[in-house]
């Protein structure tokens, strides 16, 4: 895949001041670092829930974001899919009526027949009819994947997306996710700060600490420069483990 | 009792929690999520009833809706006749008195909405009336139905602006308050009584309903 997304932003949210300029082009790149580095800062500038103070944002060559000539598109018109740690569904609105919310210029067949798809990969359509209340913290997080797919964005980004759901569940959905995404040429964000899982899954990762990029690019690349960084991180997470 | 005054109270407070639902929900969200730095003025004005006596805000009133100011003369021109001691001036009386009753609670039901949950629908939509239709008002619809209590009990009881703006003419701005004051006056205390019972069953009930909703919605 070539380079499908251009970031050059700064931002200042408190003490922590994201400085981040580089671009993607790996399907499925994780951005990995320690807790309060400004990984989710950063996802929320793409997906334009926070307004960079400065810098620019390009995805697929359009430009989503400039400071310098005033350019924003809107988190809607961006097309891009959001699905954060904690599932936020609709808790008045039933699963079929969350993973619609954000189809438009669909017939209501179109519209119904792209739920129960998007249902049926992230195995929910026993879900359907029911209410966000009644799901588990597993379900909710499989619909709220669902529904930030069913526009067909062209990018995901996933805020430590699947730590609600087991170890089990995880790997089936994860392999079901790549597969759709790959299918359908949709390059994906992925936020971790699990060292095992970021180089396991990625296609290319990126360290970001104190809100800024230490280091990027294929998994095996990115261990031998952060070695001895990430052992640590490694061991520190270990031990929170316990 | 006085069944004219029954009628026009409950026609009075009908109309008013209409008008203020329709004016406080935009109002509402606005001073939820918008983000003007002018926005305490806002706040300040919509509160300003509360702590006024209803006598200088009957005043004003008064006086604005008179034929000396252009605004008075304007709604003269619209309803044809001038505003004060009329139905419709104690229409935008009451609308005005009841204000931080309907807009304050619905204020507080759209910052109680998770964060999380409105950004998730402004990702997925750019239509701000299907995010408020479809997920904002079933949330706050506790608060709504407080706003419109509060809205209600609080013109039926009104007396110191409805008597500056209205004068209490019988059957055309004479409320149930006005009715108690005027019956006093007449030492007519069994009728006074009965009228006084009314609204203090009125009052009650109303907020049985708003604390009953709450305990259920656990809000």
């Amino acid at each position: 895949m070539s380079e499908y997304l251009r970031i050059d932003v700064e931002h200042t949210l408190g003490e922590l001041t994201l400085r981040v300029d580089c671009a993607l082009s790996a399907p499925w790149t994780v951005l990995f670092g320690p807790s309060g580095a400004g990984k989710t800062s950063l996802l929320r500038v793409l997906g334009g829930l926070t307004r960079p103070h400065r810098g620019r944002v390009v995805l697929h060559g359009r430009t989503l974001a400039d400071s310098s000539n005033g350019t924003w598109v809107s988190p809607a018109q961006r097309e891009i899919g959001f699905v954060t740690q904690r599932p936020t569904l609709f808790p008045n609105l039933n699963v079929t009526a969350n993973v619609s919310f954000g189809l438009r210029g669909l017939s209501g067949r179109a519209s119904e027949e792209r739920v129960v798809q998007m249902l049926e990969l992230f195995q929910a359509s026993q879900l359907a009819r029911r209410m966000p209340a009644d799901l588990s913290g597993g379900e909710r997080q499989r619909v709220a994947l669902a529904r930030a797919l069913a526009p067909q964005p062209r990018l995901l980004l996933l805020d430590e997306s699947f730590t609600a759901l087991d170890a089990g569940l995880k790997s089936l959905i994860l392999e079901e996710l790549t597969d759709w995404l790959s299918k359908h040429k949709v390059p994906a964000l992925y936020v971790s700060h699990d060292v095992a899982e970021a180089f396991q899954t990625a296609g290319d990762v990126v360290v970001i600490e104190k809100g800024q990029i230490k280091a990027q690019g294929p998994p095996e690349t990115v261990l031998a420069s952060q070695r001895e960084q990430l052992l640590r991180q490694l061991d520190s997470s270990r031990t929170a483990a316990k | 009792m006085d069944q004219q005054a029954i009628f026009l109270t409950f026609r009075l407070a009908a109309f008013t929690t209409l008008i203020l639902l329709a004016v406080s929900i935009p109002l509402g969200y606005w001073l939820a999520f918008g983000q003007a730095r002018w926005k305490p003025l806002v706040e300040a004005a919509v509160a300003l009833p509360l702590v006024l006596p209803p006598t200088v805000l009957g005043f004003y009133l008064l006086v604005l809706l008179g034929p000396q100011t252009a605004v008075g003369r304007a709604l003269s021109t619209i309803f044809g006749h001038p505003l004060a001691f009329s139905f419709a001036g104690l229409l935008v009386g009451s609308v005005i008195f009841s204000l931080p009753f309907a807009v304050q609670p619905i204020t507080s039901g759209f910052r109680s909405v998770d964060r999380e949950i409105l950004e998730a629908a402004q990702v997925l939509s750019d239509d701000r009336i299907r995010i408020l239709r479809k997920v904002l008002l079933p949330l706050v619809r506790p608060f709504l139905l407080t706003a419109a209590v509060l809205a209600f009990t609080h013109t039926v009881g009104e007396f110191g602006v409805v008597l500056m703006i209205g004068g209490g003419i019988p059957g055309v701005t004479k409320t149930l308050s006005i009715s108690i004051y005027d019956q006093v006056q007449d030492f007519a205390y069994r009728q006074a009584n009965s009228t006084a019972l009314l609204l203090l069953s009125l009052s009650f009930l109303a907020l049985l309903i708003i604390y009953g909703r709450r305990g259920r919605a656990g809000v």
